[in-house]
């Protein structure tokens, strides 16, 4: 394999409290190592800065809802499309790019790794398959199960460890990465068409509560050691008031923290974050949620900004994207999923004259403006839900800018923007804060070692973009910012050039994530035994069928972890 | 007697098929047209005697079948299948889909006329290639 | 040696039953449990004698058999020499067959097709307008009180659809038919329509007529009219009392509503009503979805290429444009100067003026059986039968991914259908000048 040296590139580091200092980086075999031999590939990278590749925790970009999406709209694609290269396959799509056009896409801005964070285990094959199918980048999915009823069983019973011992079993029967959580209770209570309002309200038929639900899963994401916290869509998106349901659910699992580590992921806050009691008096709840935030260790969240486009939006939270059809009265595609979760898709456009959505794009910037440690911070546009992800020049823009926001500022709602206190907030991220948002930050949450740093013995996936930190003042040269992280000058993936000034070179296949929980063989066995007869009850498939093996994966990369059960 | 044709699987066209696109299974269940017993009488026709089917696409001789779905007079059935192709509508109206059902037929009796074997039928369409 | 596999993935509708038990007697299938009768019949007839075992390339009118690379190269020479080649079929192979089928369409600029184009093309064009609120069917299993099927006739297409799935199925909230109520929509009285509680003879042509009165109904407007599609109005809105009165409700429509006039526009209406019903109760719609991976076609085109059929790759990049990228409209205008023909038999169940020009161009077929379009094929490639004699991803109609099994060695020298289409794609690369894969 080839060595490379990056020479002389102003160096963003935050794991390695390496803040633009201009040094060199070798790589060899894939990883970073001390140094290379002469025959190395020299990448002279004076006057540009040298980051971790980018580490995306939370963007929906392959599975059964993201396709449904594809197919739903070929009215996003038409306009938006790759032609075939020599190395590179064609494809399509603005809001929900095909398969490649993913992978390459991603990579063209500097970007490594990429976590899909919803899928439907029964169809979690499907998701797998469409992984395969994105090239370049490293990719792992979050298993839904904050409405699987053999959890709310469970927990109705109160069998703990036999229920830890289930979502060991499941994460290892899909292979997924991580406990995630949607509108816990309220997807399923929309099997019935109703859906769930409060932490504390019952879900038909099975008599648990989403308070209990969230609190249950936390400590078996604790008795099983995974490396990412359970990762939650609260209760209540997208409706007026709902910041108090947002800090309720990040209260209810306080007392969780285990040594003083995160219990819990809100993911795209934004849609959480609205105050007031109706679209009318609609303000933003950022503030509340921030302080909360700094008040607190045991919360991150991911910010979920919106970037005013036409998009397409897609959840598990099925009442939620109903919602959104009525408002939108735009089409709408909805997709139950027996016995574990739901899935919605409705597309949408975010106006800035709309007052709604001036709102809801002030309270993403506010959050990430308001909270203090940016560690506890991930940059996301829940692509393609607040935006698509190749609008985050945009976002990183906005964070390090207040020139930059304020031109957006006075083109937004008049009403939303006497009422948001952005245009009072003077904060500016530096681009180090900005290697922590993009890729330091998640890469730790995510429990990826080899991931978000430069340190030696680290994976080589890098990105160095064109900008001159010595030089620029990104408060004013916003616009130098915002192009510079829309194509990155390399990426390197694996210890390879695969992107340079957006074009892609050479195309590589990158690996999928899974973890590989272990619990007792005994409790395995009773979980088991117990199981079997239930899951062809509930189930319209063998239980056998429901297992993908590593080799599906293809490029597999499992990271073992030990329970305590 | 004029008449809307539908075209459609049935099971045994199904079993048929998986026996085999040359099986004299597959031929006996394919080649035929469902009719309302109603229709049959007034055609003067009884159950295997052939009809030929015409539309303002072909023409195709087939064996007169009793239909088990009737009553549903004025509607008559082929499964899908080579000797249906004859006579469905191959206009897609800007949507890839031929018309296969609701199509306007006449059908008539056709004691002596012979049923064409899949080979004919496709050398009838290829012009005898 | 004698053994039985268990759990195997049935390969034949879009049901995908995945009970299937095999036993296996000296490297031979001599027993199946559980199958339906079509199911049965494939797995008794796949080694008849209209099997193909050897490939054959067509010389002055005369099949000759010959060896898989002849065949591979005489394939791979047509389509690299054809200006605008056209692929088709797909739905009855794997969805990892499906993928190399869509890298040789682009590599070779021509267009893919799937047989949805003539089953539920429509109902995807439908999706493209309205949406769709759907579900898997275990939803149906555990919580459907009512069940409906329009223009479909399960029992003969899906012969095990109404135990596995709906009515007589038992599931978490639903454990007895009698708990379940059976409506049937069709223009005949299906085998299926006789089981049902209630049966609506529909005028030929005329449903959209009548799904336009029922969203009429459930609104509670007045429908000035005695009947409307044949049906009376009291009757009607008997009916649309009944949808918007249940727990949870589910319509099934089959080709009844995609084949007859109004096409597109009778699933719009159909789509439009189950949302609607949404504003007053759970209600879910599904097409019946006819081969065992056509859904799978679907998917594996949509990831790839952000279509779900008929994907257009002439100007080097997805274009997507049903009526004029639907295989019956190309093969109905004389377009395409070459086809490769996967695991369907157009000739059987085209139109007449789409075969004819089949039969003008060379066409290369991979199939385990003969057909009525291997015999006007230039090359005959014969293949390993899939979820027999090769694995692989299919997708139930309902989009739950399944991984079908090899149970038995193919005849000798069978390959599957994803190594046989690597290889055209190998060498069709080779003769372009371009020698690498894509990663």
């Amino acid at each position: 394999m080839s060595e490379i040296l990056i020479k002389n590139g102003f160096v963003f580091d935050p794991l390695n409290n390496i803040n633009g200092e201009k040094m060199d980086i070798a790589v060899k075999n894939g990883k970073i190592v001390e140094k290379v031999s002469s025959k190395a590939k020299i990448i002279d990278a004076s006057n540009m800065i040298v980051m971790p590749g980018g580490v995306d925790i939370h963007s929906h970009i392959a599975g059964s809802k993201v396709n449904a999406g594809r197919i739903l709209r070929p009215e996003d694609h038409i306009k938006d499309f790759e032609v075939k290269t020599k190395v590179t396959r064609s494809g399509v799509g603005y809001s929900v790019p095909s398969t490649f056009t993913t992978g390459y896409r991603y990579a063209r801005m500097g970007y490594t790794t990429v976590f899909e964070p919803a899928t439907p285990p029964l169809k979690t094959r499907h998701t797998h398959e469409e992984l395969r199918d994105i090239p370049i980048i490293d990719k792992g999915c979050f298993p839904l199960l904050g409405n699987n009823w053999f959890i709310m069983e469970y927990l109705k019973e109160g069998k703990l460890d036999e229920c830890a011992a289930y979502v060991s079993w499941l994460l290892n029967a899909v292979k997924g990465y991580a406990i995630k959580i949607v509108n816990p209770g309220g997807t399923e209570a929309w099997g019935w068409g109703k859906g769930i309002a409060h932490l504390d309200e019952e879900v038909p038929y099975f008599n648990v509560t989403p308070r209990e639900i969230v609190r249950w899963l936390c400590k078996i994401n604790n008795i099983l050691n995974l490396p990412h916290p359970i990762h939650v869509h609260t209760n209540n998106l997208g409706k007026p008031g709902n910041y108090i349901t947002t800090i309720e659910t990040m209260d209810a699992v306080k007392d969780l923290a285990k040594d003083g580590k995160i219990s819990i992921h809100v993911t795209h806050v934004q849609f959480n974050g609205f105050a007031g009691t109706s679209w009318l008096n609609l303000t933003s709840g950022a503030p509340e949620i921030a302080d909360y935030i700094n008040k607190n260790t045991h919360v991150e969240i991911d910010i979920g900004q919106i970037t005013f486009s036409d998009t397409t939006t897609m959840t598990a939270d099925g009442p939620f994207q109903y919602i959104l059809y009525l408002l939108s009265r735009e089409k709408w595609i909805n997709s139950d999923v027996e016995a574990e979760t739901g899935a919605g898709v409705v597309p949408f456009r975010y106006k800035k004259s709309n007052y709604v959505n001036a709102i809801q794009w002030g309270i993403g910037l506010e959050l990430a403006l308001l909270i203090n440690d940016p560690w506890k911070i991930h940059m996301t546009t829940d692509h393609p839900n607040g935006g698509p992800f190749t609008h985050y020049p945009k976002v990183i823009a906005w964070l390090m800018s207040k020139k930059a926001r304020e031109k957006t500022i006075n083109k937004i709602n008049k009403n939303a923007k006497r009422r948001l206190d952005l245009p009072d907030i003077d904060r500016e991220y530096t681009l180090y804060e900005v290697a922590i948002i993009t890729r330091a930050a998640t890469a730790k949450s995510l429990g990826l070692k080899n991931k978000g740093h430069l340190g030696v013995g680290a994976d080589a996936d890098i990105a160095i973009y064109d900008l001159n930190y010595r030089k620029i003042n990104p408060s004013k040269d916003y616009r130098l910012i915002k192009k510079a992280f829309k194509y990155a000058a390399y990426t390197i993936k694996n210890g390879e050039i695969v992107s340079r000034n957006g074009e892609i070179i050479t195309s590589q296949r990158g690996k999928i994530y899974w973890v590989n929980s272990k619990v007792t063989d005994d409790l395995q066995e009773a979980m088991l035994n117990n199981l079997k007869t239930k899951f062809e009850d509930y189930y319209t498939i063998k239980m056998e069928n429901y297992i993908i093996n590593e080799g599906y994966l293809r490029d597999s990369f499992m990271l073992n972890v030990q329970s305590e059960v | 007697m004029k008449v809307k044709l539908i075209t459609g699987r049935s099971l045994q066209q199904g079993v048929g098929k998986e026996a085999g696109k040359f099986s004299q299974e597959y031929f006996n269940n394919v080649a035929i047209c469902e009719l309302d017993p109603n229709d049959m009488e007034a055609l003067n026709i009884s159950p295997g005697e052939n009809v030929m089917v015409k539309t303002k696409f072909g023409e195709v001789v087939l064996k007169a079948v009793k239909s088990a779905h009737s009553p549903h007079k004025g509607i008559i059935f082929i499964p899908y299948g080579p000797w249906a192709n004859l006579v469905i509508d191959p206009e897609t109206h800007g949507s890839g889909m031929p018309n296969f059902k609701g199509i306007e037929a006449e059908v008539f009796p056709a004691k002596g006329e012979k049923i064409l074997t899949l080979i004919e039928v496709l050398e009838k369409i290829s012009g005898g290639k | 040696m004698e053994e039985t596999i268990h759990n195997v993935v049935c390969t034949v509708c879009g049901c995908c039953c995945d009970d299937l038990e095999v036993k296996i007697k000296d490297g031979r299938i001599v027993e199946v449990k559980n199958a339906c009768a079509v199911s049965l019949s494939k797995f008794q007839n796949y080694n008849n004698e209209e099997r193909i075992v050897k490939p054959m390339i067509k010389k002055n009118g005369e099949f000759k058999e010959c060896s898989f690379e002849e065949a591979i190269k005489e394939a791979s020479i047509i389509l690299a020499e054809s200006e605008y080649p056209l692929i088709y079929g797909l739905s009855l192979t794997t969805t990892e067959a499906i993928s190399k089928a869509v890298e040789l369409a682009e590599a070779l600029g021509g267009v893919i097709d799937n047989t949805t184009s003539v089953c539920h093309g429509p109902s995807l064009i439908g999706v493209h307008d309205i949406g769709v609120v759907t579900c898997t069917l275990g939803e149906v299993k555990n919580r459907a009180d009512l069940i409906i099927y329009w223009g479909s006739n399960p029992v003969f297409s899906h012969p095990r659809h109404l135990t596995r799935y709906t009515v007589f199925s038992k599931g978490k909230f639903r454990k007895e038919r009698k708990e379940r109520k059976l409506i049937v929509v069709d223009v005949r009285r299906t085998a299926t329509a006789k089981m049902a509680d209630i049966f609506i003879q529909v005028a030929p042509n005329q449903d959209y007529e009548l799904l336009s009165a029922l969203r009429m109904a459930i609104k509670g407007e007045e429908i000035y009219l005695d009947e409307v599609a044949g049906v009376p109005v009291n009757k009607i809105e008997e009916l649309a009392d009944l949808m918007v009165s249940c727990e949870f409700g589910i319509l099934f429509f089959g080709l009844g509503l995609t084949m007859s006039l109004g096409k597109s526009r009778n699933i719009d209406a159909a789509l439009s009503l189950v949302r609607d019903l949404n504003e007053k109760t759970k209600f879910l719609i599904m097409p019946m979805r006819g081969h065992y991976n056509v859904t799978g076609a679907n998917e594996a085109i949509a990831w790839q290429t952000g279509y779900p059929f008929a994907v257009d790759f002439s100007q080097g990049y997805p274009r997507y444009n049903p009526g004029e990228t639907t295989i019956i409209d190309i093969l109905n205008r004389g377009e395409c100067d070459a086809a490769l023909i996967i695991g369907s038999d157009p000739a059987a169940h085209f139109p007449v003026s789409a075969i004819k020009h089949l039969t003008k161009i060379p066409v290369i077929i991979i199939d385990p059986h003969k057909n009525a379009t291997t015999l006007i094929s230039k090359v005959v490639i014969p293949t390993a039968i899939t979820g027999i004699e090769a694995e692989g991803t299919v997708y139930r109609m309902d989009g739950v991914p399944l991984e079908c099994k090899k149970l038995v060695e193919p005849p000798s020298g069978l390959k599957s259908d994803e190594e046989i289409l690597t290889e055209i794609l190998m060498s069709v690369k080779k003769l372009k000048g371009e020698e690498k894969l894509y990663e």
